[in-house]
């Protein structure tokens, strides 16, 4: 049944009417995902064609879940704005907000994270900085390409969209379950842990494949849960081996701190509790393999 | 971004957080005359952004004016750490009679803040945790409600820091949250002998996705502390961190580079070679990215071959395709090292039939990450003089 994203969500896009909002929105029409409307302040009523699809626009959150049932939000808002247009998804009752918008101030990152476990929880926050969800052949939210890979039993999670996008490729006649670009920031809404209890809780997947980067303990934490709670076969990949100390690279979140970190801790923390670690990202997806054939 | 010791002090100061008198000077003249405006002995504080100043000689009590021309003479100029010293902080001499630690930082794993508060300042933080972890409070503080006076008193208390340090503890939060930083930190937290608080050193980093709301901020940046080649691929919109490598590397997001630099260091082991650069061009693969990254990457003088790295999830491999050799005619005679690309993904076909039709002397196509490092590790090593 994939994890978070199924073929039954119905998706509204925050930011629908800009450039980047617009564009995938199409691509994610294509892929056969439930898009159901838009979501612009001061443009409700109107709506924008794409191909045979008709898609309203609506002026809130809230109305939009009203008029479509929508469970689902993908935002491509600016990040200035990105803030209240998450906040506004939470109060509106969303289930599930992905959150693209690269560049959102850490504070308010914090703050609508706070606001979302004030709420009682019940909105699941992917991002900010990611690329997205896909449940291959069931829905696609976000900016993951859907013509990388189909259906398959293969669970990812990963920090990195092009690491993502690379490991699809080169998994691609296995095919996954789900795949969740959790982000690079600092503060994400869902953790490799929240992904890992999910893939180990999903029937429809068989293996994971965990990819990290160097910054945070989040590798680290993940390494002490799947020693505790999963069961399904583990590869993981960590980027990041030669980045200098105190250097960001590239991700708001990639930053090596004094020691803590480092990719050498993290791949350690996961090889100590019996993941294998790839040394490249085509290492790692044969790893993936080795597992899957001494499973069958 | 980290500030320097003098940035963090009127940056705490505009929030109310009590600092010791004084001015940031460049030269042993300016030094003098702070003093002699300030009129009461006064430290001569190294400004770099590293710890160990006092260890390294960095940190001089003067108790006249003559006295701190001598100090700043001695100081400016010096390396600590491999910073060069090029400004020092002179403040009036103050009486301590504690010294405490406290801060509030960003707390990742928590997605939340985190407030560290000792009543034994003066020590380098990571020090004090290890060796006195029983000495240093951490509480968590919500994003939504933040540090109020209850939540500054809870903290005070926690530390066994005295109930005045409540006050401070609430201007620092306002100054954590008004500037957007991940860090602000006071160590030492000074009382003196008639129970007078004040902040005598601070750390501050403040959030560059921020930068938006807080124009004022460009200010603080200091271009002389980053390395030339990163300033000038700032310039042009470039995501470029400078290693100590031969190979130069290209590619497109953030974990596809790293996870380039570290299989290029892998295959340069044997080389005697690494990687020269992170550079990730992001979805903007066009010729003029292109041309720019290339650019960069091939002012650096230990370049010795290049390492084009795209995986086209958005981005099309033809656009890539085309952007490199565009790039090429745009740098003309001024591209003179061999060029390893690696194309795969969206359009990945009409992107090497591309590269291959242009048939361009410093390009060579390579089917995979692992083998086209390879190669551009061998050309970094042939290519030593």
């Amino acid at each position: 049944m994939a994890i978070f994203l199924t073929e039954k969500s119905r998706v509204l896009v925050q930011g629908m009417t800009g450039s980047e909002g617009l564009k995938h929105t199409t691509r994610m029409l294509a892929a056969g995902t439930t898009v159901v409307g838009g979501v612009t302040p001061g443009k409700g009523g109107q709506s924008v064609g794409i191909g045979d699809v008709e898609l309203p626009v609506f002026g809130s959150v809230e109305e939009g879940i009203a008029a479509t049932g929508a469970d689902t939000t993908v935002v491509f808002v600016p990040p200035r704005f990105a803030k209240g247009a998450v906040v506004e998804a939470i109060d509106a009752g969303v289930g599930l907000a992905v959150v693209i918008t690269e560049g959102i101030p850490v504070h308010d990152s914090a703050y609508f994270w706070a606001h979302a476990v004030a709420n009682g929880g019940t909105t699941r926050i992917i991002g900010p900085n990611c690329p997205g969800i896909i449940s291959p052949g069931k829905s696609n939210a976000g900016i993951i390409p859907s013509d990388i890979t189909g259906a398959g039993r293969i669970g990812l999670v990963s920090k990195s969209g092009t690491l993502t996008y690379q490991l699809m490729h080169e998994l691609r006649d296995i095919g996954f379950s789900t795949c969740v670009g959790i982000g690079g920031d600092p503060v994400v809404g869902t953790t490799h842990i929240d992904c890992l209890r999910a893939f180990q809780d999903d029937d429809e997947t068989d293996a994971i494949v965990m990819i990290g980067e160097i910054g945070g303990d989040a590798e680290e934490r993940a390494a002490e849960f799947i020693h505790a709670e999963v069961g399904k076969p583990v590869v993981g990949y960590v980027a990041g081996f030669t980045a200098p100390e105190g250097k960001t690279m590239g991700h708001a979140g990639a930053i090596v701190s004094g020691s803590a970190g480092t990719a050498e801790a993290k791949a350690k923390a996961l090889e100590a509790v019996g993941v294998r670690v790839g040394r490249t990202p085509s290492e790692t997806a044969s790893l993936l393999r080795a597992l899957l054939v001494a499973a069958a | 971004m980290d500030l320097y010791e003098h940035q963090a002090r009127d940056l705490f100061a505009a929030h109310g957080v009590a600092v010791p008198r004084g001015r940031v000077a460049s030269s042993a003249e300016q030094a003098e005359q702070i003093a002699g405006e300030l009129g009461t002995a006064v430290v001569v504080k190294a400004q770099v952004k590293t710890g160990g100043r006092g260890k390294a000689g960095g940190v001089k009590l003067a108790r006249t004016p003559e006295e701190a021309a001598v100090a700043a003479e001695a100081i400016l100029g010096m390396d600590i750490k491999g910073h060069t010293v090029h400004r020092v902080l002179v403040v009036e001499a103050s009486d301590i009679a504690r010294e405490f630690y406290v801060s509030f930082l960003l707390d990742r794993a928590n997605r939340s803040f985190l407030a560290m508060a000792s009543a034994e300042g003066g020590m380098e933080i990571e020090q004090l945790a290890v060796e006195r972890p029983d000495a240093l409070a951490k509480i968590p503080v919500d994003a939504l409600t933040g540090c109020d006076e209850a939540k500054a008193k809870e903290i005070a208390a926690a530390a066994l820091l005295p109930p005045d340090a409540a006050d401070v503890l609430v201007a620092l939060w306002d100054a954590f949250v008004a500037e957007d930083a991940t860090l602000v930190e006071v160590n030492p937290l000074a009382a003196d002998s008639q129970g007078r608080i004040t902040a005598l050193d601070g750390k501050v980093t403040l959030d560059g996705n921020a930068a938006f709301r807080h124009p004022d901020h460009a200010e603080l940046d200091d271009p002389a502390t980053r390395d030339p080649l990163e300033t000038a691929a700032a310039e042009r919109g470039l995501n470029y961190v400078k290693l100590d490598g031969q190979v130069g590397v290209i590619g497109n997001g953030a974990g596809l580079v790293m996870a380039t630099l570290d299989v290029v260091a892998l295959a340069g082991q044997a080389h005697g070679v690494g990687p020269a650069n992170f550079l990730d061009i992001g979805g903007g693969a066009n010729a003029q990215v292109m041309a720019d990254g290339l650019d960069i990457i091939l002012r650096d003088p230990d370049v010795r071959s290049v390492f084009v790295n795209v995986f086209g999830g958005i981005t099309a491999c033809d656009q890539v395709a085309d952007g490199i050799v565009a790039a090429l005619g745009i740098l003309g005679a001024s591209a003179t090292k061999p060029i390893v690309v690696r194309l795969d993904g969206n359009n990945v076909d009409a992107g090497i039939a591309i590269l291959d039709a242009a048939t361009h002397p410093l390009v060579r196509v390579v089917d995979t990450m692992d083998a086209a490092a390879q190669l551009a590790a061998e050309l970094a090593s042939e290519g030593r003089s």
